[in-house]
């Protein structure tokens, strides 16, 4: 091949590289977002009414921009926690349980203590939702780490495990028994101090304190993955458990840890679940999302469409709640289910790790150094990194 | 309590205990054969789901409980060809490509039933099979010889993945696969191909769990699996990759649901502690996982896809 041919076979490889590093997730929403509209079609609606009803659902008005940041603020957390345990190699499957675990501990605080001003009850009370998620987040953590035991499944029956716990402690003993309710009693908590509720930024809108409280812990996250030592060892132990150990890093401990961290993140998203809501209870219906919405499985779509990066997953969690709101306006327009949504993320899901595949491959064969040598991944300038630290995730 | 020791109310339990192992057990041993050869397929309970509605639907429309079956495994299969176009030809990261499967059938499902069915029915159920003489032994017979085709079948399976896995030579290609696929590779067996026929025998065999699933229920509802999918490949950890572990595993599920709602419609437990006592499953499971993760070794390219000379 003359060298002319080389140059621009080269060239064209690069910008390759450049559209799937860029394009790949803005193409697996987009891509999604088609086979949607076909499905709308097949069922016998407009999917261009579908989706502009969807979209003025989630973004237009401040009242439905409010509703949308209320709904992305733990999908935010717990897009973030998943980021930390990914950066660390570990998958973390377990936030159902975590968001469920971390809602008990932050309710039975602030029933606990009723008589507290806000400005101690809003800390201890999201501090205990931490602890809670933690606590649940810290056992698969050192079961991987320390016996070898594989995370995703351990995550998953501790999330069944907590489901449990919950409804039985919200039919049973947190009951709120003074309900007068002739069909049996919802299993839901009495009704939080007003102290404890998160305080509402903007009048006549839901967006509440907690809104911006995950914001800024997703912002504090990004700093301790990337400008601390911890960040850098946590990052080192995902990139090769053999290497960081041989390099003297505490990887069992680091895994735990960052397993520890993320469900601390989900905890805390449960806790803004509980005293968010409208209802100022934490409530369920006795099914395995009733309390969470899902939002354990939602995080884990936001985190890879934010490319595992804590900075870009604000934007991809405000997209992603803005889908799940706007959701409804879906039905109402065209009578196609707000379930589509959820059939719309496990599409971006599968696309956006079919593409990594593809990225991965253009990058190895791109002229010059390996791939990892020519890109910073420790800035927020190429987002599309997700999956490039988490070869056989699938080990014990 | 004693009323539960009575011979009428154990047989029952232990009739239905099978019963609702079936699902689990066809799930697992389909995930037990994509497993061996390297594939962790999470999916399990999204194809589940799809499976069910279509056999739901089906039913619904023909009355064919047949055919229901049929199209409901056919769905499993479906989705076992996109399952395997991901994992195996695009090579995605296995964990989180069946995340998004799961969450494309969960959604999917409720989507068309609640704009197909709108107001759902009971289907008809499947009829049990008395297996004649067996099923006139005291107490035994009423356990385990009045179940329906889909009990048989899914307990008659265990004893032929076992052969097939040990003893044939796609056994011995798909072990490899999953061992040392680029061993496998260098004596000739085609990794990509082995890896895309057990992920459609895996996914087919989810098909044939959720139909039978729904046949138990006999209605349709929003996540009717409730996780069962997820469980299922856990199962395959807890039975440490054999077939007879799986089914061990797949009882005990069986028989704790059973037990826990007989005690519940017989009010030995209030109703709010039966939700602590159907922990015990998974509790189970989890530790059986810190033991198996002692003792057994997984297959040794789990979850890891194959490349030439990577």
């Amino acid at each position: 091949m003359s060298r002319v041919a080389l140059a621009a076979s080269g060239a064209w490889k690069d910008r390759r590289r450049f559209l799937l590093s860029w394009f790949a997730l803005p193409f697996s929403l987009v891509a999604a977002l088609i086979l949607g509209a076909v499905m709308t079609l097949v069922l016998g609606a407009n999917p261009i009414v579908g989706y502009h009803a969807l979209v003025n659902g989630a973004f237009a008005g401040s009242y439905n921009l409010g509703a949308t940041a209320v709904k992305a603020a733990p999908l935010l957390l717990v897009g973030v926690g998943i980021c930390v345990a990914f950066r660390a190699n570990v998958l973390n499957i377990g936030g159902e349980g975590q968001l469920a675990m971390g809602g008990l501990a932050s309710a039975a605080t602030a029933l606990a203590l009723p008589n507290l001003p806000s400005i101690a009850l809003i800390p201890l009370v999201l501090l205990a939702g931490a602890l809670g998620g933690a606590f649940w987040g810290a056992i698969p953590g050192a079961f991987k780490a320390y016996f070898n035991v594989n995370e995703i499944l351990s995550t998953i029956m501790l999330n069944l495990v907590a489901v449990q716990i919950m409804n039985w402690l919200l039919a049973g003993p947190m009951v709120d028994k003074t309900q007068n309710s002739t069909y049996g009693l919802i299993p839901e908590t009495r009704l939080l101090p007003r102290a404890s509720w998160m305080p509402i930024l903007i009048a006549n809108t839901q967006l509440h304190l907690g809104v911006l409280i995950a914001v800024v812990v997703a912002v504090g996250v990004w700093v301790l993955l990337y400008r601390t030592s911890f960040g850098f060892r946590l990052q080192a132990v995902g990139l090769s458990r053999d290497a960081s150990k041989y390099a003297g890093m505490p990887v069992k401990r680091t895994m735990t840890l960052a397993m520890t961290i993320s469900g601390a993140m989900c905890g805390l998203a449960g806790a803004l679940l509980v005293f968010g809501s409208i209802s100022h209870r934490m409530v369920t219906d006795g099914s395995l999302t009733g309390f969470t919405g899902s939002d354990g499985f939602n995080g884990i779509v936001v985190a890879l469409f934010g490319a595992l990066n804590p900075l870009w997953t604000i934007i991809s969690a405000f997209l992603f709640g803005g889908l799940l709101v706007g959701g409804d306006a879906l039905q109402v327009a065209t009578g196609v289910p707000a379930d589509m949504v959820t059939a719309l993320e496990g599409l971006v899901v599968v696309f956006v790790v079919s593409l990594e595949y593809m990225r991965r491959r253009s990058r190895a064969m791109s002229v010059g150094a390996p791939g990892h040598l020519r890109t910073s991944e420790t800035e927020i300038g190429e987002p599309a990194t997700p999956l490039a630290a988490t070869e056989g995730i699938g080990d014990p | 309590m004693s009323q539960f020791f009575t011979y009428a109310i154990l047989t029952a339990t232990v009739s239905a205990a099978l019963g609702l192992a079936t699902p689990f057990l066809l799930a697992a041993l389909g995930e037990t054969v994509g497993q061996r050869s390297g594939v962790i397929n999470l999916g399990v309970d999204g194809i589940m789901l799809l499976s069910a509605f279509a056999t739901y639907y089906t039913a619904l429309k023909t009355n064919n409980l047949f055919f229901a079956i049929l199209v409901g495994t056919g769905v499993g299969t479906v989705m076992g060809v996109i399952t395997a176009f991901i994992s195996v030809t695009l090579k995605a990261e296995q964990g989180i490509s069946g995340i998004g499967i799961y969450l494309f059938g969960l959604g999917f499902s409720d989507l068309l039933f609640i704009k197909l069915v709108g107001t759902p029915l009971p289907i008809t159920s499947l009829n049990s099979i008395n297996i004649p003489l067996l099923d006139r032994i005291p107490a035994v017979g009423g356990m385990f010889f009045k179940q329906t085709i889909l009990v048989y079948l899914a307990f008659l399976l265990v004893p032929v993945v076992t052969f097939v896995l040990n003893r044939t030579t796609f056994g011995m290609k798909i072990r490899a696969a999953g061992e040392n696929p680029a061993a496998a590779d260098s004596v000739g067996v085609n990794v990509t191909r082995i890896r895309w026929s057990t992920v459609l025998i895996g996914c087919t065999l989810a098909g044939l769990a959720g139909a039978s699933l729904l046949l138990y229920d006999g209605i349709f509802q929003e996540n009717l699996t409730q996780a069962e999918g997820f469980i299922a490949v856990a199962l395959v950890y807890f039975g440490a990759w054999r077939p007879v572990g799986v089914m061990g595993g797949s009882v005990l599920y069986g028989l704790t649901i059973a037990v826990v709602l007989e005690w519940k419609s017989l009010a030995i437990i209030p109703l709010s502690a039966s939700d602590l006592a159907a922990t015990a499953p998974a509790v189970i499971t989890i530790l059986a996982l810190l033991t198996v993760a002692r003792r057994f070794r997984q297959p040794a390219a789990l979850g890891k896809p194959y490349e030439r000379g990577g």
